[in-house]
């Protein structure tokens, strides 16, 4: 009755864990085509229904500290344009999913950084960029920078840079993207 | 413009005679030393004469000199639009010496006095509103002076259990290390590498 059953670490599957391109004859979209043409319709696991929505619409709260903001700013341009992959910069702790820490976290800022994270809705996510969120950075030894931003929040993704390219933000994204489809949210 | 400079000069030497002013020219700039308990006559003066005419307060910082009796130097920029003119203003304080506040001279003063008695402790008397400006809340000490330490005494984490932002006595796995390899700025004896035909300015 259209249900699909795919074996496991068919095109699917490897699309989740990354391995190559699909082959277009795989027995998987085969079978789905197939399915679609005879019955209409088709029957997914709610889990990944829910995980292919989520990787589409990662809205990140922008969080530019310095001069890194500026390489992030880029990715929202239409040269690099985030939107491609789902993703609207939110102002808003609380319509956002993902939180990206781009530069110098000063320790007055630190407590506002842990306020509005802790405002976000879960799942949420955080992506560290560059070398000052990583760990200080050019900053490490001040008297006055937190040294790492996962001194404060929990962080998915590093960036390394100094700045990274806006090339390497997008690609923090994918993997970002990756993460959340291998994990899944759905407890049961 | 080194005419003017001097001009200027004589100008305020003289009409300030006997409030112990001293004046200097080097570089294109006007420098002139005064005393803390009349700086507040000459900034006035110097904004409502009409040679001098500064209108413009473009900052108020301090200098650190550990090992003078009276450590701290408070330096005021002036910039005057009407003559095309800057000067600069400096006064010599103590560590519990206070000195008297411009911020009825120039409103703009009082962020900048702020933000040299955040950084160097120096105390403004007459102040609105003399809090810290630019570190944490709760900070201990004053940064820019030399004998405050780079790392500073505290440092943040999350804590888990208390649910918010915690201080910590800084602990480093790597201690600060500094590489005193002679670099051009610093005034490398040898010839550096490229610069074999230079002639020295």
């Amino acid at each position: 009755m259209g249900v699909i059953h795919p074996p496991a670490m068919s095109a699917a599957r490897s699309g989740v864990e990354g391995a190559g391109p699909v082959d277009p004859n795989d027995p998987f979209f085969l079978n789905a085509r197939e399915a679609l043409a005879d019955k209409g319709f088709m029957l997914a696991r709610a889990d990944d229904l829910i995980t292919w929505a989520r990787t589409g619409s990662i809205m990140p709260m922008l969080f530019g500290l310095a001069c890194c903001g500026v390489e992030m700013m880029q990715v929202i341009t239409p040269r690099y344009d985030i939107e491609r992959l789902g993703a609207a910069p939110r102002a808003s702790p609380r319509q956002s999913d993902l939180m990206i820490v781009a530069g110098t976290l000063t320790n007055k800022m630190a407590a506002p950084i842990r306020k509005l994270y802790d405002q976000m809705p879960e799942p949420r996510y955080v992506i560290s960029m560059g070398s000052c969120a990583n760990g200080g950075g050019y900053y490490h030894y001040s008297y006055s920078v937190v040294r790492g931003c996962d001194r404060i929040i929990p962080v998915d993704i590093y960036v390394p840079g100094c700045p990274p390219t806006a090339e390497a933000l997008i690609y923090a994204f994918m993997l970002l993207q990756k993460k959340i489809r291998r994990t899944g949210n759905i407890i049961r | 413009m080194a005419d003017e400079l001097q001009k200027l000069s004589d100008h305020i030497l003289t009409k300030r005679s006997g409030f112990g002013v001293a004046a200097k020219i080097a570089y294109g700039e006007l420098t002139l030393a005064a005393a803390p308990d009349t700086i507040i006559g000459l900034l006035t003066f110097m904004r409502d004469d009409q040679v001098c005419k500064f209108s413009q307060l473009i900052d108020i910082c301090g200098v650190d000199y550990p090992n003078r009796e009276k450590r701290f130097d408070v330096v005021y920029h002036l910039l005057s639009l009407h003559r095309n003119h800057r000067v600069r203003v400096k006064i010599e304080t103590g560590e519990d010496q206070p000195v008297p506040s411009a911020t009825a001279v120039w409103p703009a003063a009082n962020w900048f006095e702020r933000e040299a008695f955040d950084m160097y402790g120096i105390q403004f008397s007459g102040h609105p509103d003399l809090r810290r400006l630019l570190t944490d809340y709760g900070f201990v000490g004053h940064p820019l002076r030399k004998d405050f330490p780079l790392t500073g005494f505290v440092e943040l984490r999350y804590d888990e259990e208390q649910k918010r932002v915690v201080n910590e006595p800084v602990k480093l796995t790597q201690d600060f290390r500094k590489f005193d390899f002679m670099s051009p700025w610093e005034g490398a004896k040898h010839i550096l590498p490229g610069d074999e035909k230079a002639t020295k300015p």
